[in-house]
């Protein structure tokens, strides 16, 4: 008699499952990261009890922590969009970057002498079109040429990045910065006004933008007829090609939204971030918003309310990493391992939402 | 760099020992068998799915020197079965005997050492691949470098030992179904299959290849290997077999021997009830041309010609049916004519207005309906519900949507007007698409299509894979809409189908038509004989209207 | 400089920096050629780079370190195609994490050997006799064993994939695993182990920065041609021959961002960062190439690329 696994496809996945995956997922990743904790020599609880009192128990905390949230619910709710469709947009930290630089040109040499409400609304306007149009090439080569998005957005990234270097030693860099990779400090009239609670530092118009946006998207999505074509391409895209829905529109919309949308994360952060108020290189503005925000789209399932809710959570996790960073001197870089392992579980739940696994007793002859 | 060597050469180790083990094994299995002596038994073989039992108790036997049908409509469970017996499958309960030995049959290498061969209904090829790396594909007797030259003799010898003609050196997507049928079979024999199992061999062929296959067959079993002929045609099952098993609904009805029963008996026992073998069709008044294809040119996924100047009309009230079998550019012709296919040349003009080269959702907006060849490739949204899938072609127009948004209420009440009036089995209108079984995933794409009063509707192989009675219905179907004045496009493989529905027959080979006869003075043998290409009539200019 | 001395020792440089892009795009090949698409060629690639320095560092064999190195990013690859063979998971996801995860544990393991130099690097060895022809001679016969083990692996893995048994395998699998199973070929298998070549492969090419080319270890130090590795598979248009043209092309622009740089009459003093994003751009166009070319010849990708595969499943 010898077990056997038996991997049977689901008919249907209920919502109990879909649950239950995640938060086991949740569960079995933090319990993974606990071990490399116990490796490195440092007790699992009091990491973990820093990280969730931290980020959560104190008014500081949450304030960090919802700071922390709102590129990566921006970014979260552009990727659910471009997922949906098919579209892997791994260039969220790309895009992120150039509105960045958007809001930096805005802020600092187009508008540089003018008040608030022409600075302010004009660093999101700038941001979102020039993320949608670094987020538009990638799309354009996919719908006609076929070119692997993966790639293309992949590469535009580290195009990105360079280009954010040449600009802070270069053209842009600040002339009362003794040397630093930074801009000037941004005048008062582009700073973004914050909510007074805790650390200062949750600037607000992004947060009202970035709930709202998610609503929006998620009515997009499940009421418009375009929601139904990007729905209906992500699933089937030669039954939509039969329904006559047209490819190259759905891809490039979905893009220019994607794209869009982790701009204005990147207006937030230059513009909102109090610690920085100016541009910088790029690990200084963005610890990899983009790719978490893949974890977090991935964790909510596509659905831009659930985002909204991981993307607090991991807004929590990196607050708490940081501190724990510090506190044990491990590199900038760790966070990556976070990372990789919980998508690594979350994609595991997503299996077994597929599929029912069950062990068999066969009598082998 | 020194693992990835070793690698390697562990790999080669193993396959040279299995090759050993392989080549013991197929000497005794060499002998072919006395006649008579049963060669496969399968015992009370049960096999259950998520949403069926596929194989209920079954029992069945094959003898060597013998050719046995298994019979059945669509669904009954023969695929299945034989399956099991490949290994695709595992079986829930039951035993497998080859030779009187209890046989464990885990995976396909396991019935091919046992001495099996398939040759399945949808080819197992690789296309970009020429025939003999196709041959020399997971045999592992074969020499580790340049197995192709080795491929290549055997191929030479057996093709000429039972008369099937081939050119090992030739890519697979460049040959003929029928030619590609024959690669199958070299490649079973090839493996010294002493058990040959071909699952509905004929649908992809002429009648005149049909002779040539049973021909071949008989040749075959004449050597005292067996043969497994699934099929879900009595005709063929009557002429080619010893012996006929008839499932149903999982089940063995009966098995009896192919002299001893006739057509009725058969059939009865397939569908379980009498069935009607003719369908009420009224001639009707044609009205106005719906449908001109004028001097049609198009390429297939390869670049290369597949359809060379078609022209027809359809016109209100008429089925023009399209004969031939499958890869002659039928489906070029259905996707340039719905906007899925670029033509290179020629026109299409529905209700007089030029429609060439057009979108596919220009094509829609002209009220023409597309009943898909892959239902579920093309067809339908799998994962979405029913209701999202019943608006897949309207979701545009009013009521069903506004500027913007979409109108579920309107969507929720057409679907269910939609359910009931077309009998669409479900158990909600929630129900994700790709829960229905075949039938009612085919109902659910003619409610779509035909609900809202199309004015030509184009039917690629509407009733392929479906049991008899969703085929009945759909036929049904097709008629009513005939009647109530809808021009009617049909390719069908399925020329009985073919031959009962159309008023007129165009028969399409490599690309053209051989000819365009009324269906009332048609005769298979003619028809026959323009499928295989061998008759072209002189005067095809849209003519015998 | 003159001229040909200048040539010379781009294409020198041109062959060293194109020698991990190589054999990641090689191994990626074989792995895509079964039907696998493996996005975790950048994180093998650093786990490669770090744990070959580190255990070249430890013991003083750079041998070691690279074996080591191909034995981590292998047991990386094993999760790869675990995921993806085994669980079916989605290939691209799957491969993603694993990048994070190779690219923060890489950070991890390597803080202590940043700024340290490697007292034992893999080291060119010249050619007796060939070394000296004139022109040829300095640029093709005076590289390290790596480098020559690479281009050794092209024609090998070619022939492998082309004309025996073991590539109809490969191939069919990739092209149309229901039909290699179908005559008995062990799909998994065959799977798994060219996730494994692919992915030691890709260590071996992460090592070789770190212990041949720099040799020294920084964060990040792939710089993301494990991405660059992706594309130019298809470029290659999974071949190994032309990976080999693919890989030194783009050792070239490497080795040409370097000469463009300091300011003139040196070089032409284009800003760091700007030739930094060469490449990456590059890639595009590279891929961009690949992705017509394959549509031009109707010779695509592996059929059943980044489909997982199950047994008779409706």
């Amino acid at each position: 008699m010898r077990p056997r696994l038996k991997i049977e496809k689901r008919l249907v996945t209920s919502r109990r499952v879909m649950l239950l995956a995640s938060v086991l997922s949740i569960a079995l990743a933090l319990l993974a990261i606990a071990l490399v904790f116990w490796e490195y020599g440092v007790d699992p609880f009091y990491a973990y009890s820093e990280i969730f009192v931290g980020s959560f128990g104190s008014i500081f905390g949450l304030s960090d922590t919802i700071a922390k949230a709102i590129p990566l619910m921006l970014c979260g709710v552009g990727l659910a969009v471009a997922f949906k469709a098919l579209v892997w947009n791994i260039g969220a930290e790309g895009q992120l970057l150039m509105g960045a630089i958007a809001a930096t040109g805005i802020a600092l040499y187009v508008f540089p002498d003018a008040p608030a409400w022409v600075v302010i609304p004009s660093m999101f306007v700038a941001g979102f079109l020039s993320g949608a149009l670094w987020g538009l090439v990638p799309s354009v080569l996919k719908a006609k040429l076929r070119a692997n998005e993966v790639i293309t957005t992949l590469m535009m990234n580290y195009i990105a990045s360079n280009l954010v270097n040449y600009l802070v030693y270069g053209p842009w860099k600040g002339l009362k910065e003794w040397g630093f990779p930074y801009t000037d400090k941004f005048p008062s009239s582009a700073w973004l006004p914050i909510l007074p609670i805790g650390t200062g530092r949750v600037h607000y118009p992004t947060l009202v933008l970035a709930v709202t946006l998610a609503v929006l998207t998620y009515g997009l999505i499940m009421r418009t007829k375009l929601g139904y074509e990007i729905r209906v391409t992500g699933e089937n895209p030669d039954a939509a090609r039969y329904a006559g829905m047209s490819y190259f529109r759905t891809v490039v919309l979905v893009m220019l939204i994607s794209g869009g949308l982790a701009g204005l994360a990147g207006v937030g952060e230059v513009a909102g971030n109090p610690s920085h108020h100016r541009l910088r290189y790029p690990q200084g503005i963005s610890p990899g918003y983009g790719f978490i925000a893949i974890i977090v789209a991935w964790l909510g399932r596509l659905h831009p309310l659930a985002i909204v809710l991981s993307s607090l959570l991991f807004g929590g996790l990196l607050v708490g990493g940081d501190a724990i960073q510090v506190s044990l001197g491990l590199p900038f870089a760790a966070i990556g391992i976070f990372n990789g392992v919980i998508l690594f579980f979350v994609l595991g739940a997503e299996l077994l939402m597929r599929y029912k696994v069950t062990f068999e007793w066969r009598r082998e002859g | 760099m020194l693992s990835a060597m070793g690698k390697k050469m562990m790999k080669i180790s193993s396959l040279t020992r299995r090759w050993h083990k392989v080549n013991k094994t197929r000497h005794g299995l060499n002998e072919t068998a006395k006649g008579g002596e049963v060669v496969i038994r399968m015992e009370g073989i049960v096999k259950r799915f998520p949403d069926v039992v596929a194989n209920d108790h079954i029992d069945f036997e094959v003898k060597a020197g013998e050719v046995h049908a298994l019979l059945g409509e669509n669904g009954a469970g023969k695929t299945t079965l034989m399956n099991i017996l490949y290994g695709i499958y595992r079986l829930d309960e039951g035993k497998i005997y080859v030779r009187g030995e209890g046989a464990e049959i885990k995976s396909p290498r396991d019935a091919i050492d046992l001495g099996m061969g398939m040759v399945h209904q949808h080819f197992m090829l690789v296309h970009s691949h020429t025939v003999a790396e196709n041959i020399a594909l997971g045999f592992s007797s074969s020499k580790f470098l340049f197995p192709v030259r080795e491929v290549e003799k055997g191929v030479a010898e057996l093709s000429q030992r039972y008369g099937l003609r081939i050119d090992s050196k030739a890519k697979v997507w460049q040959l003929s179904i029928g030619e590609q049928q024959r690669v199958e079979i070299i490649k079973a024999l090839y493996r010294g299959a002493q058990v040959l199992i071909l699952d509905e061999p004929t649908s992809v062929l002429t009648p005149g290849e049909t002779r040539d296959l049973f021909n071949t067959l008989r040749r075959i079993a004449m050597e005292g290997r067996s043969i497994i002929f699934i099929t879900h045609k009595l005709d063929e099952a009557m002429e080619i077999s010893d012996r006929i098993t008839v499932l149903r609904h999982g089940k063995v009805v009966a098995t009896v021997r192919a002299s001893e029963t006739n057509k009725r008996e058969l059939a009865k026992m397939m569908v379980g009830r009498e069935v009607l073998f003719h369908l009420e069709k009224k001639p009707i008044k044609r009205g106005e041309v719906v449908l001109e294809v004028k001097n049609l040119h198009a390429l297939n996924d390869k670049g290369l010609p597949a359809i060379k100047g078609i022209s027809l009309t359809v016109s209100q009230g008429e089925i023009l049916g399209i004969a031939g079998v499958a890869g002659n550019g039928q489906r070029e012709l259905v996707e340039a004519i719905t906007g899925l296919r670029k033509a290179t040349e020629g026109k299409v003009l529905i209700l007089g207005q030029d429609r060439t080269n057009c979108s596919p959702k220009a094509v829609i907006e002209m009220k023409v309906a597309h009943i898909p060849e892959e239902r579920i490739r093309m067809g339908l949204v799998p994962n979405m519900s029913i209701a999202e899938n019943l608006i897949l072609k309207n979701y545009r127009d009013p009521p069903f949507s506004n500027k913007l948004f979409l109108n579920l209420t309107v969507i929720d009440q057409k679907t269910e007007n939609l359910i009931s009036e077309y009998n669409i089995l479900t158990p909600s209108k929630k129900t994700q698409a790709k829960l229905l079984s075949g039938g009612n995933i085919q109902r659910l794409i003619l409610a779509r299509e035909l609900s809202e009063k199309p004015c030509l509707i184009v039917a690629a192989h509407p009733t392929y894979g479906l049991d008899v009675g969703a085929t009945e219905y759909i036929r049904t179907l097709l008629l009513k809409q005939r009647k109530e004045g809808a021009a009617v496009l049909l390719v069908s493989e399925d020329l009985e189908e073919i031959m009962s529905l159309s008023d007129r027959i165009a028969v399409m080979f490599e690309g053209r038509f051989m000819g365009i006869v009324p269906a009332e003075s048609a005769e298979v043998e003619e028809i026959g004989l323009m499928m295989a290409g061998a008759k072209r009539m002189t005067d095809i200019t849209e003519g015998s209207r | 400089m003159s001229l040909e001395a200048f040539i010379v020792s781009l294409l020198y440089d041109a062959i060293r920096a194109g020698t991990p892009l190589l054999l990641g795009t090689l191994g990626e090949i074989y792995a895509e050629r079964s039907g696998v698409l493996n996005l975790g060629v950048e994180g093998m690639m650093i786990m490669g780079a770090v744990t070959g320095f580190g255990l070249t560092l430890a013991t003083g064999n750079v041998w070691l370190g690279l074996l080591c190195a191909a034995i981590i990013s292998g047991i990386v690859a094993l999760i790869h195609a675990f995921m993806s063979i085994t669980l079916r998971a989605n290939q691209v996801v799957s491969g993603l994490a694993l990048t994070m995860f190779g690219l923060g544990m890489s950070g991890l393991l390597g803080k202590a050997y940043v700024g340290i130099p490697l007292p034992c690097p893999l080291r060119s060895v010249s050619i007796p006799v060939l070394s000296t022809i004139p022109a040829l001679g300095p640029f093709l016969f005076q590289h390290d064993q790596m480098v020559y083990l690479s281009i050794a692996l092209v024609p090998l893995l070619w022939l492998t994939l082309f004309k025996t048994r073991v590539g109809i395998n490969i191939r069919s699998v990739g092209e149309n695993p229901a039909t290699a199973d179908a005559l008995g070929v062990n799909v998994y298998r065959v799977r798994y182990f060219c996730v494994l070549l692919g992915g030691v492969l890709a260590g071996l090419g992460g090592a070789y920065l770190s212990v041949a080319y720099r040799p020294a270890w920084t964060e990040g130090m792939t710089a993301g041609i494990g991405w660059i590795v992706i594309a130019l598979t298809i470029f290659a248009m999974w071949s190994p021959g032309r990976a080999l043209i693919g890989a030194y092309l783009f050792g070239g622009v490497q080795a040409l961002q370097y000469r463009l740089q300091p300011p003139p009459p040196v070089g032409l003093g284009i800003s760091p960062n700007i030739l930094a994003m060469l490449p990456y751009a590059l890639a595009i166009i590279v891929l961009l190439a690949g992705t017509q070319e394959t549509i031009r010849k109707r010779m695509g990708a592996p059929s059943a690329l980044g489909v997982p595969y199950v047994r008779g499943e409706k």
